[in-house]
């Protein structure tokens, strides 16, 4: 079975510990968040665990055949139009029309209208870029998804529309995703499990699971089971939350 | 190819757009021709005697061969400087060290004014074709190598992450990423380049050559044939004036489109 598995992970910036003993495993079909406090090493994990930096201490081992990143700033290339950014990661895989055609089905599937798609990212709004990021990662149809906090700057109906196309995306093709959040109730809606990462130097120092299905997760679940997190003593510690 | 296509498409809407300056340029040639009036015609020949020399001008087998001359020279410095420039810059761009250090090197390059490189040259290498092309490199080059060193010192981190989360190969990486964004510091930078060469040329000509458009001033100076002059010097200005607005700009329009 496809799995990633991080052990025994640290990570130094120069001196300064960053991540500290990091272990835990993502199975297939498996949504995990990572929560933690702004700052925390939360990115640095993630991009770990895509090989955008390079392990030095500990291991991490990858088994998923495909994987896609989506970033919290869109990251589109400034002079390709819209389309030619969806099918960015498929143009050296396949024909370029396929490709073409596959982008403009995944753009429509996310709300782009056709006369978006000759835009330039200069011409979107944010909203808009994010679809686009979206769409991109997601037309590889990969097996792991890693999002890095790719909801924070929207609004909450487009938030809320966007997680469901990760939702879909995991029941329609088994993908499995490694979330990062400083968002408990995204972190609820979504997850199977939620890592909670402790900063200076990043830990996880707790971990949850949320067993109930994520089709009966309705706004009371969320609300409720949130309420229960920000009463936990370890959640209170870690954002360092004021208790009144 | 298909920018290309885009490019000759649009080329009509492009000319039609260019009304404006067209009226500006008549709204000149009326201020022209009251100077003319005012100081007669031995200080500021009427644009129309101009216009006549210019006939004249493009008549003569003599003034054909000394304009490709011109432009031979030009072109072929041109291509030295922006060929030499191009490389050494986005070299320098890659290494730090490199940047640092050629730096004040470009500084001085640039302060240099380009009558005191003639002067130089001119005592190197004496009248002729070689004086001429080195002025135009010496002058033009710092204006390509910085543009190129600032292309690709500043290419972009996270662009080129989020294609490596991708897993994209480095060719389609030098395609899509790389060129475009080189390519949109060196284009601007090879415009101001190439006006700056065609200048330089007809100057270093003036000084240090007996042909070419350049030389063809300075006998007209001589002879003080205030219209042939004029003339020459609308030659000039038309060659420049056709190659930017012409040739560049479309190009320009097409291949910065993305820009804000």
């Amino acid at each position: 079975m496809e799995r990633l598995e991080v052990k025994e992970l640290n990570f130094y910036f120069g001196f300064t510990q960053i991540l500290k003993d990091i272990n835990f495993v993502l199975n297939s079909n498996e949504i995990i968040s990572i929560v933690g406090p702004s700052g925390g090493g939360k990115t640095t994990l993630l991009k770990l665990c895509a090989r955008l930096l390079d392990v030095t201490e500990g291991s991490i081992d990858n088994t998923f055949s495909s994987s896609a990143f989506t970033f919290q700033d869109a990251r589109l290339l400034p002079w390709k139009t819209v389309i030619e950014n969806i099918m960015l990661p498929l143009v050296a895989k396949t024909k370029i029309d396929v490709a073409y055609q596959e982008a403009c089905s995944i753009a429509l599937r996310f709300g782009l209208e056709e006369k978006d798609f000759e835009k330039f990212p200069k011409d979107l709004s944010g909203g808009m870029k994010q679809r686009v990021n979206f769409a991109r990662a997601l037309i590889t149809k990969p097996k792991l998804l890693f999002l890095d906090e790719p909801f924070s700057a929207l609004d909450i109906g487009l938030k809320r529309e966007l997680q469901d196309f990760v939702l879909q995306s995991s029941e329609d093709f088994g993908t499995s995703v490694l979330f990062i959040t400083h968002d408990l109730m995204e972190a609820i809606r979504l997850s199977d499990k939620i890592l909670l990462l402790k900063s200076d130097p990043g830990e996880i120092i707790k971990n949850y699971e949320i067993n109930t299905p994520k089709s009966q997760r309705n706004d009371e679940f969320v609300f409720a089971k949130t309420k229960e997190f920000l009463d936990d003593c370890d959640v209170i510690n870690t954002f360092e939350i004021k208790v009144r | 190819m298909k920018t290309l296509i885009k490019i000759i498409k649009d080329f009509p809407w492009f000319l039609w757009g260019g009304w404006g300056s067209i009226a500006s340029i008549f709204l000149f040639l009326a201020f022209w021709d009251l100077g003319s009036q005012i100081y007669g015609s031995l200080i500021l020949p009427s644009p129309k005697e101009v216009f006549v020399s210019m006939n004249e001008l493009f008549t003569s087998d003599e003034f054909m061969i000394d304009l490709l001359l011109t432009v031979k020279r030009g072109i072929f410095a041109f291509g030295i400087s922006l060929a030499i420039g191009t490389i050494l810059g986005l070299l320098a761009g890659y290494f730090v060290t490199a940047s640092v250090m050629s730096r004040p090197i470009v500084t001085i390059l640039v302060g240099i004014p380009p009558i005191a490189w003639i002067v130089l040259a001119m005592i190197w290498f004496g009248f002729g074709d070689m004086t001429v092309m080195f002025t135009v490199v010496v002058a033009s080059f710092p204006i390509v190598f910085v543009g190129a060193l600032q292309g690709s010192r500043t290419l972009e981190g996270e662009l080129k992450e989020m294609m490596d989360s991708f897993h994209i190969g480095f060719w389609q990486k030098c395609k899509d990423l790389y060129f475009p964004h080189l390519f949109s510091y060196l284009f601007p930078s090879w415009v101001s380049a190439l006006g700056m060469s065609w200048k330089i040329v007809i100057m270093a000509e003036l000084l240090s050559a007996n042909d070419g458009i350049g030389a063809s001033l300075a006998v007209a100076r001589s002879h003080l044939d205030m219209s042939m002059a004029l003339a020459l010097v609308c030659v000039m200005i038309g060659v420049l004036l056709f190659v930017e607005y012409i040739i560049l700009e479309p190009i320009k329009k097409e291949v910065e489109s993305w820009r804000d």
